[in-house]
């Protein structure tokens, strides 16, 4: 069967060629708002950012940026656009933007909404919905708002400053929110009658390891998550000389970072894995190794060794991994246990949900390991008027995947509070318009620029460990953002194909640069892939096929390396090839029945 | 034209030839041409072919006139000789450079206006002496660079954009190649790589002289609904004589050919070429049945494509005159001195 001619109209199609937005939880433009950067228009750039993304000045910090590794600058010369940190950029030059921020209506429209955490995605939550006229109160058991981004990402990494005017942002808008209310039953919550609610309490308990020593040496091992948050609340402020942080994710990255400006002076990570399989993103650890933290990998921890009723050290075992498969198994290689002496370990194995003080018998169904039963579209539990979202919806995630929950919960609850069905969601926001000034003129800068990705500036390394509050990264200046968001593709201006103005002179052929544009005979989908002049092998990228053309053939443009440099367009003699800019943004709840 | 560099950027997983190159290594300039110009398709037919030959840039010079056509070796092979010559001159330089070294392979570009008008001279004696080269016309039956004339190439029954009748019989570059003594002819179109590229490929390698007759649409001033020269024309009235396949030395044949179908030459050089013939009434080893098969196509208005005429005897100028192997350009003074004694013997014979 031959392939059917591509469907442009339907938007996603042309939302997938733009990878990084694709890849985004919460598919933010990001191809648009890196032009705004260039251009230095910082506040618009904020702003856009802001729409999809919530936190801008957060996540241009902490973002763990599923779009970088989908970045089309990989597959073309393997480092990505700096497309978190030019986020930043627009952050930290931008005008003040308090009369851009949404104004509530002065009538709310009288639906109360609870939410319960004041974390990063009960937050987005608001955000969404106060505009449209809800009364939004927030119920958090910490005495300030922000969730993980306040207790656990160190000030090092997230400057204090930086998260409360974006928590501020939010709460000027008129949430309320009730501090130091922990809800311990919800089955009494639920009695305040809200017109719904909303969890958003994290994934808050820090995984423990029951090997020998555990219960003698408590007093010198901490859970991670709850070190981190002692650290950021001011309760702990010093740490042995010794320190060993047990785990390989993110969060170990963030212990052993912040116990070397507590004070310890031999800290290393362990890590049961290779080093290539831990779980922390390459950046974290390499920020951990430029402090140099030693990382050791393939180490068990087999037991506390306690003396004098006090913890003095650790039992590794050594292991190598074995992968078949594509599972791994650690395998000891026999070699005497290795003793590593310390006087406090830090925990950093993972977390978990934690609903006990969520009855059982309120009509919320629990599934697998005790979590709530949660549709994976709507956000709704199996209580209508319940929702979940963030790390408390399916366990521990990130920043930009609680936003992305959050913007799906608000369109739901906005649809139940009503009476309509959360099946029929409403459109994303899509434009295609073309980006032609004159013959060789497009509304955006089509020359591809060589240079390579800059790296970040850092702070003084000395006194970075004498200070933990002070920023590690300083951020590029704005000749800096400029040279980086020069790098972008723009994947987001699109080649648009017309097949009946095609001649077939073969000139778009000729001069693509990355061999994208083929005339072949139609064909089932591997062979068409297979007969191209450089077979399309990347089958994540789609092909773009025409229309059958006159001489019976049709165009099948490999979407994978394309550079969107125009030259097509600009060598086509009939106009055919359209360099059109196409603009997304998910839908949110102000597109819904109330917006 | 553009205005942005062609970016450096390519794809990963381009082919590379016997030389570790890609096709990319043997483009030029970005082209200056109008978009879409059928030349620039030429200039990468040339590529394709020069890229499957694994020719090092140094072993090739690039040979033209003046036109469009004549401009495009600047868009090809930029790391390669070059002489972009004046006005239906190429030949001249061609046999100039030829005659010196006998090492290269020579690549000439011109137009059906350099070659046909001005230049018909030069051309006819060129193939006369069955210069070792490849002679590309890139054939748009008008003079591009000049804003429209009608060229020697343009058809009778062609009128020009603006409507004017062309009063003039043309002229088949094609016959008056084969007539005057080319090893290696052939017509193609410069939207068919599938057809040119192996045709230039074999041209490369031939020994003696090649000429391709390449249709190649003008979009600016012969593309138009009364021109024979356009894309929608060519397309319409195209008849393919056959199919060529170029197989290098000591390569299998891996295409199966139904028996009876095809003809197969070797070359000086080894390898063969193997002819899919379309048309049962055309022997392109006969040179009168080769220009009658023109001749009857071209009165019925049809295009005929592929390989026309060739000569199985490889022969080229330096075999006519006898010259030194070695080319001339690198005899050393102690194998172009006859010395004293050499010297005294030629002048006892005027004594
Ligand atoms: C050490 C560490 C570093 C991290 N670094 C990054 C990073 O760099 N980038 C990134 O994107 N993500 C990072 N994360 C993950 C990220 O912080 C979380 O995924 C994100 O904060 C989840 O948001 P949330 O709103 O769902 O939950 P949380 O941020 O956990 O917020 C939940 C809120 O609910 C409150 N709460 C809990 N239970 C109750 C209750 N019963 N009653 C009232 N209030 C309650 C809590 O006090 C908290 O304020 C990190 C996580 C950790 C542990
Ligand atoms: C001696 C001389 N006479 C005339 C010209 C003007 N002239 C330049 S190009 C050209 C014709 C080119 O036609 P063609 O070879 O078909 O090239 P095209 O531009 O069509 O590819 C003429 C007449 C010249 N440059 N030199
Ligand atoms: S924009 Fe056109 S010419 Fe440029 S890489 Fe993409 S398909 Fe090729
Ligand atoms: S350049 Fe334009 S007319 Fe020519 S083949 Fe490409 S799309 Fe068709
Ligand atoms: S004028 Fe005609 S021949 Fe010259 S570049 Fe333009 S299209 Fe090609
Ligand atoms: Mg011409």
């Amino acid at each position: 069967m031959s392939m059917k001619p591509t469907d442009i109209s339907d938007p996603e199609y042309f939302h997938k060629v733009v990878d990084c937005q694709w890849a985004c939880p919460a598919h933010t433009p990001v191809p648009e708002y890196i032009r705004l950067i260039a251009a230095g228009k910082y506040t618009d750039a904020y702003m856009l950012n802001w729409e999809s993304n919530v936190f801008p000045g957060v996540l241009g910090r902490t973002c763990d940026r599923p779009c970088e590794p989908a970045c089309r600058r990989v597959r073309v010369e393997d480092e990505p656009v700096a497309i978190c940190r030019l986020k930043r950029v627009a952050a930290d030059y931008k005008d003040d933007v308090s009369k851009l921020i949404p104004k509530p209506p002065k009538k709310t429209n009288g639906k109360k909404i609870a939410l319960l955490g004041a974390g990063p995605v009960s937050l987005a939550v608001a955000r969404d919905l106060l505009p449209l006229g809800y009364e939004c109160t927030a119920y958090e058991r910490d005495p300030v708002p922000g969730g993980l981004m306040r207790t656990n990402i160190p000030s090092f990494r997230l400057p204090a400053e930086v998260l409360d005017e974006e928590c501020n942002q939010i709460i000027n808008m008129g949430l309320k929110v009730e501090y130091n209310h922990e809800v311990n039953s919800f089955k009494e919550f639920l009695k305040l009658d809200h017109d719904a609610v909303f969890i958003g309490t994290g994934a808050p308990k820090g995984k423990d390891l029951n090997i020998p020593g555990r219960q003698e040496a408590s007093k010198n091992i901490h859970i991670g998550i709850d070190f981190l948050a002692s650290v950021a609340f001011e309760h702990v402020s010093k740490i042995g000389k010794k320190v060993i942080v047990l785990g390989g994710g993110n969060t170990a990255m963030d212990c052993c970072r912040t116990a070397v400006r507590l004070g310890g002076k031999e800290v290393g990570v362990y890590v049961r894995s290779p080093k290539v399989d831990m779980k922390a993103s390459d950046w974290e650890v390499e920020e951990a190794e430029m402090e140099n933290i030693p990382i050791y990998e393939n180490h068990v921890p087999k037991e506390f060794i306690i003396k004098d009723g006090k913890l003095c050290g650790m039992l590794f075992e050594k292991v190598t991994a074995e992968y078949s498969n594509g599972k791994r198994k650690l395998i000891p290689t026999g070699e005497p246990l290795v003793e590593v002496e310390c006087d406090d370990v830090l925990m950093a194995i993972g977390q978990d949900n934690a609903f006990e003080w969520m009855e059982k018998d309120l009509g919320i169904e629990f599934g697998e390991w005790d979590m709530p039963v949660v549709d994976k579209k709507t956000m709704q539990s199996t209580l209508p008027k319940v929702f979940f979202g963030g790390d408390a919806a399916w366990g521990p995630e990130n920043i930009i995947t609680a936003v992305a929950h959050a913007h799906q919960a608000a369109i739901s609850i906005d649809l139940f509070c009503n009476g309509k069905d959360l099946n029929e969601r409403p459109e994303p926001h899509v434009f295609l318009e073309s980006s032609k000034m004159g013959l060789h003129e497009w509304s955006y800068d089509n020359g591809y620029d060589e240079v390579e990705r800059l790296s970040v500036p850092h702070a003084d390394l000395k006194e970075s460990l004498k200070n933990r509050k002070l920023e590690v990264e300083l951020g590029y200046d704005d000749e800096m953002a400029f040279q980086e968001a020069s790098r972008c593709l723009n994947c987001d201006v699109q080649t648009v194909f017309e097949e009946n103005r095609c001649i077939e002179c073969d000139a778009c052929v000729d001069v693509c640069p990355e061999d994208c544009i083929n005339f072949v005979q139609n064909d089932e989908e591997d062979k068409l892939r297979a007969s191209l002049r450089v077979p399309a092998l990347n089958l994540e990228e789609d092909i773009y096929v025409s229309d059958v053309l006159p001489t019976s053939r049709v165009m099948v443009k490999d979407e994978d390396l394309c550079l969107h440099c125009g030259l097509c367009a600009e060598r086509c003699p009939t106009g055919a090839w359209d360099m059109q800019k196409f603009f997304y943004m998910g839908a949110q709840s102000k597109d819904g029945c109330s917006g | 034209m553009s205005y942005i560099k062609k970016p450096s950027a390519k794809h990963p997983r381009l082919p590379k030839n016997r030389l570790g190159l890609t096709r990319r290594d043997y483009e030029g300039a970005l082209s200056t041409l109008c978009a879409g110009c059928g030349h620039d398709s030429v200039s990468s037919a040339i590529i394709e072919a020069c890229f499957n030959l694994s020719i090092p840039a140094h072993k090739l010079a690039k040979l033209s006139g003046i036109g469009c056509s004549s401009k495009t070796p600047t868009y090809f092979l930029n790391k390669s000789h070059g002489f972009n010559s004046v006005h239906g001159r190429m030949p001249s330089v061609a046999t100039g450079a030829n005659l010196a070294n006998r090492d290269l392979f020579y690549l000439g570009v011109s137009g059906d206006g350099d070659t046909a008008s001005i230049g018909l001279g030069q051309f006819c004696h060129i193939i006369r002496r069955r210069l070792n080269m490849l002679y590309v016309v890139d054939n748009n039956g008008t003079y591009g660079l000049t804003k429209g004339q009608f060229s020697a190439t343009n058809d009778k029954e062609s009128k020009s954009k603006k409507g004017e009748d062309n009063l003039f019989e043309s002229i088949d570059l094609a016959a008056l190649a084969i007539q005057l003594g080319a090893g290696f002819v052939a017509r193609s179109f410069s939207g068919d790589k599938e057809q040119l590229v192996p045709l230039m490929t074999a041209a490369l390698k031939y020994k003696g002289f090649s000429f391709i007759d390449v249709i190649s649409p003008c979009v600016t001033f012969n593309n138009h609904i009364q021109s024979t020269k356009s894309y929608q024309y060519f397309r319409e009235h195209n008849e393919a004589l056959g199919f060529l396949d170029v197989i290098p030395d000591k390569e299998e044949i891996k295409i199966q050919y139904d028996e009876g179908t095809t003809t197969e030459v070797e070359i000086h050089d080894g390898s063969k070429m193997i002819l899919r013939k379309l048309d049962n009434n055309h022997n392109p080893y006969d040179k009168s049945n080769a220009l009658s098969v023109l001749n009857g196509h071209q009165s019925d208005g049809s295009v005929v494509t592929g390989l026309i005429y060739l000569d199985k005897n490889e022969m080229d100028l330096h075999d006519t005159i006898n010259t030194n192997h070695k080319p001339l350009n690198i005899l050393s003074e102690k194998e172009l001195c006859p010395g004293s004694s050499g010297l005294d013997f030629v002048n006892k014979n005027f004594s």
